[in-house]
């Protein structure tokens, strides 16, 4: 009955600790470390990784890049709202902006082709979701996130708003086509 | 004066104040635990697609709900009765200034009322989280701070009641195990709460517009120092519950005080920083920093629990072999009160936190990994896991405890209640197991409608990820006929179980105190040290002291390494992101 009593020693951190007790401490520790440099590894050898860049910028700035980019690559229009569908050249800028509740435009990729995707959202948070591929980013309001993405399969890709963003949260979706 | 009574059953002393104080907090979060768990089922019913039981705005209204009620409201009301008792009852001295914890209890009513109107109004339908620049109403902020409030002035005192004890020398040598986790817990309260004052009182005059912006990545940072580190809070408090119940029913000790106690400081120095663990996609934030956090500095807080992960059970197995059940690696657990609420809840706390929840959590906080979970259905999948089967269902095995010793009732329908954890675990456990399947077919979390039925675009996720969600609501159900026997069983039992005692009125069940008859005003003798012969009998140089525990801990640790690298697989198999 000594969990909740005292310590039967006075000294009980002089008390010397189990073998069982020290294999298993060991054993765990070696897996955290493990498990710690497994992260930094993947950022050398794996493919996977979210760049580290990111800049502050204001809803027009932003909005203003992405007409711009429509302008210059919009190749027709999809759905009775003419959301444009832009096809950039290989390793553009490609903006993605979140807003209730729409991702604007649509993008039409080529399968193995290297972009700088921006994302960033004009009102409140947003969840960039891409299926089926599940490849899941936070999208923040004043920050404009740059990751370069490499798309390994063509397809139709939907984009989910993953992150709760009011009444029509789930309603909000998007559309990449990544073409062979 | 102070007055106490001794539990004839248990030896343990309450005093007077203390006691109706542990009781109506109790009592206070199993009303929370309630209505959480109504809004569960609503939540469940509409998540379920063939179901899909609610309007989108009432669904929105009813999540937020359920996140507020159950998250913090619960389980905070229900720590601060553990606070009172590790630190008044297991101390054996009187509660610090109870007229302050009394104000603190009626600070926390009434914040956890006023946030629940703001969200039942229907304009603040914003989740827990409340991401800003997203607005509820300015009471629902107000109602939050308020609350923290009441259960900081909670916190000081259980600090101050170590200091009366200490001062009045209620106990030899060293606090209890148990009072050292509970301080563990309070010390991580405390700093959860200041993390949420922070963030939540600036958020607070933005809504009513005495501050114009607040950086949502800043809100985002400083919301989750309040956000995560209160579910740290929970893992401190449940594993002092574990020792706790691990000593009421089988007398063991601690295999070693000192690694016990080195485990919980370890919670201290490094769980808060699992605040990164929601930010791994988030802009603006450096790779270092991800990496220092997510891994609470090389995982020393995952450590920890996987350190208590062999200790607590490891306990249990040395007192049980103690009693000579010996044969194999396995009699002792085969032969343990299985039929017992309280031992049975604690284990299956146990067991479902280290399986499910632990090796999920640290999975998805791993920094890439969380590129293919964050913000899907997983997320819920992982924190039932941790914060209903791990946290919750060891508060329940300590309510079978305490209704005949705090509340001097006899439990009503015992059958019933030996059922109990095994409907709510299993209930729970499908929730956890069937919602991160779902997950990891990319279903979103806090989303009305899986099928995106009339939006032009159209997406459907594979049949798979509905048969999936199929069966996590049939498990959520499941989950909610568990939760009801158990309220029904308490709060049956404070109202119609037989009375232990003659002063155990109704009122008496809900804060009241006992009559004077129950209490002395005598000083009870001071709390002796644990019996040393306890201690002398292990450490046999050659073999392990536990070795059914030794096999356990390494089902989990290679159950853990298969699962970690299966999701580095998964990863590497989508498109290439640098």
């Amino acid at each position: 009955m000594t969990s909740f009593l005292p310590p039967a020693q006075k000294n009980w951190w002089a008390v010397p600790v189990g073998r069982q007790e020290i294999i298993w401490i060991a054993i765990a520790l070696v897996w955290c470390l493990i498990m710690f440099f497994m992260m930094p590894l993947w950022h050398v050898y794996g493919n996977q990784n979210i760049a580290n860049e990111a800049y502050k910028v204001t809803p027009a700035k932003y909005q203003a890049k992405v007409n711009e980019m429509i302008e210059k690559y919009k190749v027709r229009e999809e759905t009775a709202m003419k959301i444009p569908v832009v096809a950039p050249p290989d390793g553009a800028d490609v903006y993605l902006l979140a807003r209730l509740w729409q991702w604007y435009p649509m993008l039409e990729l080529k399968k193995d082709v290297t972009y700088r995707l921006h994302l960033n959202s004009i009102d409140w948070n947003h969840g960039f979701s891409l299926q089926p591929v599940n490849i899941n980013i936070q999208v923040v309001p004043g920050y404009e996130m740059v990751l370069n993405i490499t798309p390994n399969k063509a397809g139709e890709y939907t984009i989910v708003c993953n992150e709760y963003c009011g009444i029509m949260h789930h309603s909000m979706l998007g559309k990449i086509w990544v073409k062979e | 004066m102070a007055q106490f009574r001794q539990c004839p059953d248990t030896g343990l002393f309450f005093h007077k104040e203390a006691e109706n104080l542990m009781k109506a907090n109790a009592v206070a979060g199993v009303v929370c635990l309630l209505i959480a768990g109504i809004l569960a089922l609503l939540v469940v019913l509409t998540r379920w697609p063939a179901v899909h039981l609610l309007p989108a705005d009432t669904f929105y209204m009813v999540l937020t709900a359920h996140g507020v009620c159950a998250l913090i409201f619960w389980v905070i009301f229900f720590e601060i009765a553990i606070l009172y008792f590790a630190g008044s009852t297991l101390l054996r001295s009187r509660l610090a200034t109870p007229r302050w914890a009394w104000a603190g209890f009626v600070l926390m009513i009434v914040g956890a009322v006023m946030t629940m109107a703001a969200i039942f109004a229907g304009k603040s339908s914003v989740m827990m989280t409340s991401y800003v620049p997203m607005r509820a109403e300015p009471h629902f902020y107000l109602g939050l701070v308020i609350f923290a409030v009441g259960a900081l002035i909670g916190c000081f005192v259980y600090l101050g009641t170590l200091v009366v004890a200490k001062n009045e020398k209620t106990y030899e040598g060293s606090v209890p195990l148990v009072t050292f986790g509970a301080t563990v817990a309070c010390i991580i309260a405390i700093f959860t709460i200041a993390s949420g004052a922070e963030i939540l009182i600036p958020t607070y005059l933005w809504s009513i517009g005495y501050i114009s912006h607040i950086d949502p990545a800043m809100y985002r940072l400083i919301w989750w120092a309040l956000g995560h580190s209160s579910q740290q809070i929970n893992v401190s408090a449940h594993v002092a519950v574990w020792y706790l119940i691990a000593g009421v029913i089988f007398g063991a000790r601690p295999m070693s005080e000192k690694v016990s106690r080195a485990a919980y400081l370890l919670y201290i120095f490094f769980l808060q920083l699992a605040s990164a663990h929601h930010l791994l996609t988030d802009p603006g934030l450096s790779v270092e920093w991800k990496l220092f956090n997510t891994s609470y500095a090389m995982y020393l807080a995952v450590l920890a629990s996987m350190i208590h992960g062999l200790t607590v059970p490891g306990a249990i197995e040395v007192a049980q072999r103690k009693k000579g059940l010996t044969n194999g690696a396995f009699e002792w657990l085969r032969k343990a009160p299985w039929d017992n609420p309280v031992f049975s809840s604690m284990f299956i706390s146990l067991v479902g936190f280290g399986f499910l929840g632990g090796i999920s959590g640290v999975v998805m906080g791993t920094e890439q990994i969380s590129i293919i979970i964050h913000n899907t259905i997983y997320v819920p999948g992982h924190f039932h896991a941790t914060v209903v089967i791990g946290t919750t269902m060891a508060w329940m095995g300590l309510t079978y405890l305490l209704i005949p010793v705090l509340f001097r009732r006899k439990m009503i329908m015992p059958q019933a209640a030996k059922l109990q954890p095994y409907v709510f675990a299993l209930g729970m456990s499908l929730v956890a197991i069937f919602h991160m399947a779902a997950g990891t077919l990319g279903v979103a979390r806090r989303h009305w409608d899986m099928g995106f039925a009339g939006n032009p675009l159209g997406f459907e996720y594979p049949a798979t990820a509905y048969l999936l969600m199929g069966i996590a609501g049939v498990g959520g159900v499941i989950a909610v006929v568990g939760g009801a026997m158990f309220i029904v069983i308490a709060v049956g039992s404070l109202v119609f179980g037989e009375k232990l005692q003659k002063e155990a009125g109704l009122l008496q069940s809900f804060g009241f105190p006992l009559a004077d008859s129950a209490y002395t005003d005598e000083k009870p003798a001071r709390l002796p040290m644990a019996p040393s012969e306890a201690v002398e009998a292990h450490h046999d140089e050659s073999s392990f002291e536990a070795p059914g525990t030794f096999i356990l801990a390494m089902v989990l640790l290679v159950s853990f390494v298969i699962y970690y690298f299966i999701n580095w697989k998964y990863l590497s198999e989508v498109w290439g992101l640098s």
